[in-house]
């Protein structure tokens, strides 16, 4: 019996060390499982869940399951569609700024300007501060009567907007907010995609008698492709998700005239519908998923054959 | 080239002017404003106060309401600390193992990583599992689920850092007997240095600024954090503009501080994730 027991007991072992050797690696993978396990806990079923939970009517006590219907209330109602289309505004409006700004200012703060260091840190810091705090202030900057803009442009004459009052332009006042904070990640990465450019190129144009329009338009911006890339792909993955700044400057409104996705998500939160909100999550996602995969895919392809 | 020179100095003095203006302007109105009296302060001027009550704003600001921005400054510490440190190992492992080991399961973790960087956290489901496992309002739960979102990026930047450091390290100290996990602890981790504090500045930023975790996940007046009182006094002091103000300074004083002593990590963390990601 006891020998029994124990015979095979030795040759399992000795199973277990031949292999051992091969695989004991100084690099064991159990080094992903503490990250991996909060990671997949909060993150991964969560988003999986959210899958299911879209499709029910999902209050505090129980779910019941109803089909695409979330997702029809999210395409029908006006409230709930107009913030999708505010979400795509918002986002493709922020993303173009940034570039067209960071590549700017990165060309400038690239150049032979006094105050550079001081101008880079200046542009930079905004990305740093609280986006609460950013949008309370603008808020306060911003007030139709009171607000320091408006009276700045009194003084040249001009009879300032209603920024977040009118609701037409609500959606666009917070855009310029949020290109005003985040403009200097897009010019850190132009700086470093401008730096990295070989200075041979823009003297082989200037033997060739290039003029400075020429240069920008055919090596500059073909070269400094990458870092356009990641600046869109970066401010996508931001503006479309965005709901800090808009939400603190103005909560969705004047009426739902600024609302977009995210807002919404928190809407139907706080009202009890967490099957509707999930159903505006999982909305978010395929939005970002569609707009931002592609767009990764073509950045990674061009990177991998500027390795090769 | 002089003329160059003569240039770059207007061009240099003209970008001044504009940052002043479009920059410095704003900070210098959060400011001036916080060192307002309450009446003052509700004109939303530009201007000078009066008389300079900063200091006594700060200790109102600090005392209101049972101490609430206080105990809400000490509780985003400490979720800011907790989260940057777990985040830093945890990430620090998996980065490491994932650049120095073929495995099967790379394909999956690099997959999981673009998804936690590019997918909207799904809120309401997180908070079902949170109360499933007991930790939905808790600092617990809070810190566990901005380690959950934060891996994705610091393990970019641990990965990509890794890689500069030459394998007969790991080799040597193998053969001098050392187990994986003084391996990765002793030899390999105190060379990660830099980009560790790359990644608990850029991190420690992100969780102190973060108001939409808190919102959702944290919930209650025990636990507010600094964001969230910053909201709240928006709906409930509406005549005391000065505090709000007060407030507002006090929040942005972190980060600029981490900025002055940290720029270079900062403009490191920033760009190389983004270039990656």
């Amino acid at each position: 019996m006891v020998s029994t027991i124990s015979a095979p007991a030795a040759t399992g072992s000795t199973r277990q060390r031949e292999p051992k050797r091969k695989r004991h690696s100084p690099y064991p993978l159990w080094f992903y499982i503490p990250g991996g396990i909060i990671f997949i806990v909060l993150f991964a079923i969560p988003t999986f869940a959210s899958f299911y939970f879209s499709l029910t009517r999902w209050t505090l006590f129980d779910t019941e399951f109803i089909g695409l219907e979330n997702f029809k209330t999210f395409l029908s109602e006006p409230a709930l569609r107009g913030s999708l289309i505010n979400t795509f505004i918002y986002g493709f409006l922020t993303s173009a700024a940034k570039v067209v700004l960071g590549l700017l200012l990165g060309l400038l703060l690239t150049s032979q300007i006094v105050a550079r260091g001081y101008l880079r840190s200046v542009v930079f810091f905004p990305v740093l501060v609280s986006t609460i705090g950013i949008g309370i202030t603008f808020k306060i900057l911003m007030d139709p009567f009171d607000g320091m803009i408006n009276n700045f442009l009194a003084t040249f004459g001009i009879t300032g907007p209603a920024w977040l009052t009118d609701p037409s332009l609500a959606l666009y006042s917070i855009a310029l907010v949020d290109v005003w904070k985040g403009v200097g990640i897009a010019t850190l990465i132009y700086i470093a995609g401008l730096v990295g450019i070989p200075q041979e190129y823009y003297e082989a144009a200037r033997v060739d008698g290039a003029s400075k329009l020429q240069n920008f338009w055919h090596i500059t911006i073909p070269l400094v492709m990458p870092a356009t890339a990641t600046v869109i792909l970066l401010s996508l993955i931001g503006g479309l998700r965005s709901f800090e700044l808009i939400w603190a400057m103005t909560g969705g409104g004047p009426g739902f005239s600024s609302d977009v996705v995210s807002s919404m998500i928190y809407k139907q939160y706080q009202a009890g519908f967490y099957g509707l909100s999930t159903a505006g999550n999982v909305i978010l996602f395929l939005i970002v998923a569609v707009i931002v995969v592609p767009i990764n895919i073509i950045l990674g392809r061009r990177e991998r054959r500027q390795q090769q | 080239m002089k003329r160059e020179r003569i240039r770059g100095w207007i061009i240099g003095v003209l970008a001044i002017l504009a940052s002043v203006i479009v920059f410095l302007v704003p900070f210098a109105f959060i400011f001036l404003t916080a060192a307002k009296s309450g009446p003052e302060a509700a004109d939303f001027q530009f201007s000078l106060p009066t008389t300079w009550q900063l200091w006594d704003n700060i200790k109102e600001v600090l005392t209101v309401r049972q101490f609430v921005v206080l105990r809400a400054f000490i509780n985003s510490t400490q979720l800011t600390i907790f989260s940057v440190g777990i985040m830093v190992v945890l990430s620090a492992m998996i980065g490491y193992v994932l650049q120095r080991r073929r495995s099967r399961l790379n394909p999956l973790v690099n997959f999981l990583i673009l998804a936690g960087l590019i997918i909207p956290p799904a809120v309401v489901p997180t908070i079902w599992v949170l109360q499933e496992i007991g930790l939905f309002k808790q600092m617990v739960g809070m810190i566990l689920v901005n380690v959950a979102f934060g891996i994705p990026f610091c393990v970019l930047l641990f990965r990509a850092f890794v890689s500069s450091i030459p394998r007969e390290l790991d080799e040597a100290a193998v053969v001098d007997g050392a187990s994986p996990l003084r391996l990765f602890f002793s030899v390999i981790l105190p060379l990660l240095k830099p980009v560790v504090i790359t990644v608990i500045v850029v991190q420690a930023v992100a969780v102190f600024n973060d108001f939409t975790g808190p919102l959702y996940f944290l919930p209650g007046n025990e636990n507010v954090t600094v964001q969230l009182t910053l909201y709240n006094f928006q709906g409930q002091m509406l005549s005391q503009w000065h505090l709000l103000f007060t407030n507002i300074l006090l929040i942005t004083i972190p980060p600029l501080v981490m900025y002055i002593f940290f720029n270079r990590q900062i403009v490191a963390g920033m760009t190389s994730g983004a270039v990656k990601g």
